[in-house]
């Protein structure tokens, strides 16, 4: 039966390429449609406040679609996030530099998803399972440190502080007066996620475990050591984003982040990552960070009710899911 | 039954897979399948069972042409095929797995589980099998899952049962069990479609042999008017020479790998033996023996309780497979689709996983070291192949083999550890293999080969260690070793 599936192998069918850059194909029909239809959205500013849009969704997407790939789920992002900003912010209120308690807050991020990769390695819990947990507990404890209440004026807070600057230039900032920050952070990222995953050992390492971990075991991967590793970027991107957000909504609350989670794993699925690990790109998943980001957008500049927004995010992502079942 | 097939042709894509096909099956005989991998063996009778649709050519049953539709459709009729990848769901247990969409029921659909276990008993003793029938899937051994499969076949009334490598991984005594099972079968007038790799298997059961190649039908013997050069010529249309390959003027290093008192529980208990540079020790034993868990112990895969293991002389403490393979241990295990490959992966990633080290450079990739190391392997290794990115899922199990070999190969291994190499494998991707073992030996690497094939392990190795319940019964020189001494060791005889 080799041969068999050899010979169609040689040959790539168009289908294989739309199954390939389908995410791409669906994301430029949909900015075309969308043109069309509004003009607002067409505009200049719009695409630059989509960027900034899109990046709390892109930078979390990033860290889930590793911890995917190794075969693994963090339900825990939107907690983590919440949990680091609080953090970040109750070291501002408390006169710690700016700089060092955002620090401190992606160090804290970092640590919270290595907790979720122990419990999936050495508690062995199923990464679903062990993230619902380290989920509900730093969301929880994210409400303790704040006693459930908004930390406000963040930037007030630390403007004695000598790089308070950087507090706000992470959220607020413009490169060039226009480009925002997070939008370059956002292409930043892509750019390393894409290196780390394709070209180093450790993105080999990720696959691999994803793929079939028993395999990669037997010839020398340390299973434990990369499916901690991807967690803890994962907590790393969370955190990362969650700076973002309070810089830009110059406060920080317990409920930050809430649901987040559900939106990177759909701009995983959209950018056709297997589910079961082993199999998909980082560039699919900013395919699919950008689908979700121009679906949100476009929705709201033509006025779409907010109960329909959600029903026609779920068609897109059924749609997109089904088209990249078979190839 | 009699079954008739002919002109058979079916193509996927542009190639054509099986070309001007067919056999005929008498009723009330085994009938022996054989062919390379490729060959269209099984493709023949998914074709007769309806999992494929035909291009060309016709399947008369008892007189009359028929088209069956699916493969439920033929199992209606009497016709059921026993695959070779098991199809049992595992967190079921075996009276659930038995009786899988035919369940017995009252009234209401109620399942009336008294009268199930009663005939699941009854299929069971009458196969000579004993399995708890309460037992779950997940818990039995491989072999003991391919019986339940078996069984469960005999649970509808068959009238032609196809056989896809049964015995691949059954031990010699539930082998025994069904062959006589099959023999009882045909007294009863049950026809039997054999398909093996394994010659002494087809020598032994069957009575006729209709050979394939290349999706061709070559031709049918009574097995009394053949012989297995015969069959082997027919198989591959040329003459393969000597099934064992002789190395030429052996020589012997210093010793690689020693171990002393090697203890876990009931597993395997006081193991000694060395191995030497350029040696191929066999390893034999009966199904379950402990050999296989002896070689994950040794490569720190499985924690055992006492003893030694020392490398070129000094003593090695190995916990994990990382450590194993920097000690110069090489793993080739026994099960290539789950241990032994990412599957879904291409030839080049699975090769270079094995080998980070020698194609990166401070843990970055760098494509030219990637391509040399992977050209090189599907070259030295012979894989046939479109190039690198051939995904293995879509190599035939000899070249899949291959790929194992080259990933493993390259680790520069001093010590390489063969569980079961061949299984699986045609007879002309063996002879390749055993020469990449010969040619390994007289490079100098010690090599140990574990093997259920007796011929195999008779035919490759300088010694031969035979396992029985765990413990080496003895170590003989392979000139003086003959199958019955080794099966009198590995029955726990002694000689």
């Amino acid at each position: 039966m080799g041969n068999t599936a050899t010979k169609t192998l040689n040959k790539k069918s168009w289908t294989s390429y739309i199954g390939e850059y389908g995410a791409f194909i669906a994301l430029v029909f949909l900015v075309l449609l969308i043109s069309i239809i509004s003009p607002d959205f067409r505009t200049a500013g719009n695409f630059l406040n989509l960027l900034r849009q899109a990046t709390f969704n892109g930078l979390i997407a990033f860290g889930m679609t590793c911890v995917i790939l190794s075969d693994g789920i963090d339900l825990s992002v939107g907690s983590t996030l919440a949990l680091s900003a609080v953090i970040c912010a109750k070291l501002m209120m408390s006169n710690v530099p700016a700089i060092l308690a955002m620090i401190i807050a992606l160090i804290s991020g970092t640590i919270l998803g290595v907790v979720s990769g122990l419990l999936v390695t050495k508690g062995r819990l199923q990464p679903f399972i062990a993230t619902l947990i380290t989920m509900t507990a730093y969301r929880g404890l994210a409400m303790i440190l704040t006693d459930g209440k908004p930390i406000s004026r963040l930037a007030e807070s630390v403007e004695s502080s000598p790089n308070a600057f950087a507090f706000k230039l992470i959220g607020r900032g413009n490169l060039f007066g226009s480009i925002p920050i997070p939008a370059i952070l956002l292409v930043v990222a892509l750019c390393v996620f894409y290196f780390v995953l394709n070209k180093t050992t450790f993105g080999r390492k990720v696959y691999a475990t994803g793929s079939n971990a028993k395999c990669a075991q037997l010839v020398g991967v340390n299973i434990t050591k990369t499916k901690i590793i991807v967690y803890a970027i994962s907590g790393f991107m969370s955190a990362l984003t969650g700076l973002i957000l309070i810089s830009r909504l110059d406060s920080a609350q317990p409920t930050l982040g809430d649901g987040y989670e559900l939106d990177a794993i759909a701009a995983v699925a959209l950018g056709g990552t297997s589910m079961s690990g082993g199999r998909g790109k980082i560039t699919g998943t900013i395919a699919g960070v950008l689908i979700i980001a121009v679906l949100n957008n476009g929705m709201n500049l033509l006025e779409v009710s907010s109960y329909y927004q959600d029903v026609i995010k779920a068609v897109v992502i059924l749609v997109a899911v089904l088209s990249d079942r078979k190839r | 039954m009699k079954i008739e097939m002919k002109g058979i042709n079916k193509a996927f894509g542009s190639n054509q897979v099986l070309k001007d096909a067919g056999f005929v099956l008498e009723d009330g005989e085994v009938h022996a399948l054989m062919g390379e991998n490729g060959a269209g063996k099984s493709t023949l009778m998914k074709i007769l069972t309806g999992v494929y649709t035909r291009d060309a050519g016709t399947v008369i049953v008892d007189g009359s042409e028929v088209v069956y539709k699916s493969p439920q459709e033929a199992e209606k009729a009497g016709i059921v095929f026993i695959y070779q990848e098991l199809n049992v769901l595992f967190d079921l247990t075996v009276e659930e797995n038995l009786f899988m969409g035919k369940e017995i029921t009252k009234k209401f659909g109620i399942c009336d589980k008294k009268a199930m276990r009663k005939k699941a008993q009854e299929v069971m003793d009458k196969m000579g099998v004993n399995i708890p029938i309460n037992a779950v899937m997940s818990d039995l051994s491989v072999g003991q899952q391919q019986m339940v499969e078996i069984c469960k076949a005999l649970m509808v009334d068959a009238k032609v049962l196809i056989m896809d490598e049964p015995t691949a991984a059954l031990t010699q005594s539930e082998t025994e069990g069904l062959f006589k099972l099959i023999k009882s079968l045909r007294k009863k007038g049950v026809s039997i479609v054999y398909i093996s790799h394994r010659m002494e298997e087809i020598f032994e059961l069957c009575d006729r042999i209709t050979i394939l190649r290349d999706g061709t039908y070559v031709g049918t013997e009574y097995i009394k008017d053949i012989n297995m050069d015969d069959i082997v010529r027919m198989m591959i249309g040329r003459e393969i020479g000597e099934r064992y390959p002789k190395r030429e003027n052996i020589k012997l290093g210093k010793e690689m790998l020693r171990v002393e008192g090697l203890t876990k529980g009931k597993t395997f208990k006081d193991v000694n033996f060395s191995v030497k540079a350029g040696e191929v020790l066999g390893v034999s034993g009966l199904m379950g023996a402990g050999r296989t868990e002896i070689m994950h112990a040794i490569f720190g895969n499985l924690p055992y309780e006492s003893g030694k293991v020392f490398i070129e002389g000094n003593e090695v403490f190995i916990k994990n497979s990382r450590e194993a393979i920097s000690a110069g241990i090489g793993f080739i295990t026994e099960d290539r689709k789950t241990e032994g490959l990412l599957l879904e992966k291409s030839i080049s990633d699975n090769i270079v996983l094995a080998n980070l080290g020698k194609s990166s450079k401070n843990s970055v990739m760098v494509k030219s070291k990637i391509n040399d190391l992977v050209n090189k392997g599907i070259k030295e290794f012979r894989i046939k192949c479109f190039g690198p990115d051939h995904e293995c899922n879509n190599l035939s199990g000899g070249n899949q083999q291959k790929v194992v070999f080259a990933k493993w190969v390259y680790t520069d291994p001093k010590i390489l550890i063969l569980d079961e190499p061949t299984r699986g494998v045609d007879i002309g991707a063996k002879k390749e293999i055993y020469n990449v073992i010969n040619d390994l030996a007289s490079k100098g690497v010690a090599i140990i080969l574990v093997s259920s094939e007796l011929p195999e392990v008779l035919g490759m190795s300088d010694r031969i260690m035979v396992v029985h319940e765990g413990k080496i019964t003895g170590i003989i020189d392979a000139s003086d070793a003959d199958q019955e001494k080794v099966m009198t060791l590995a029955t726990g005889g002694t000689l």
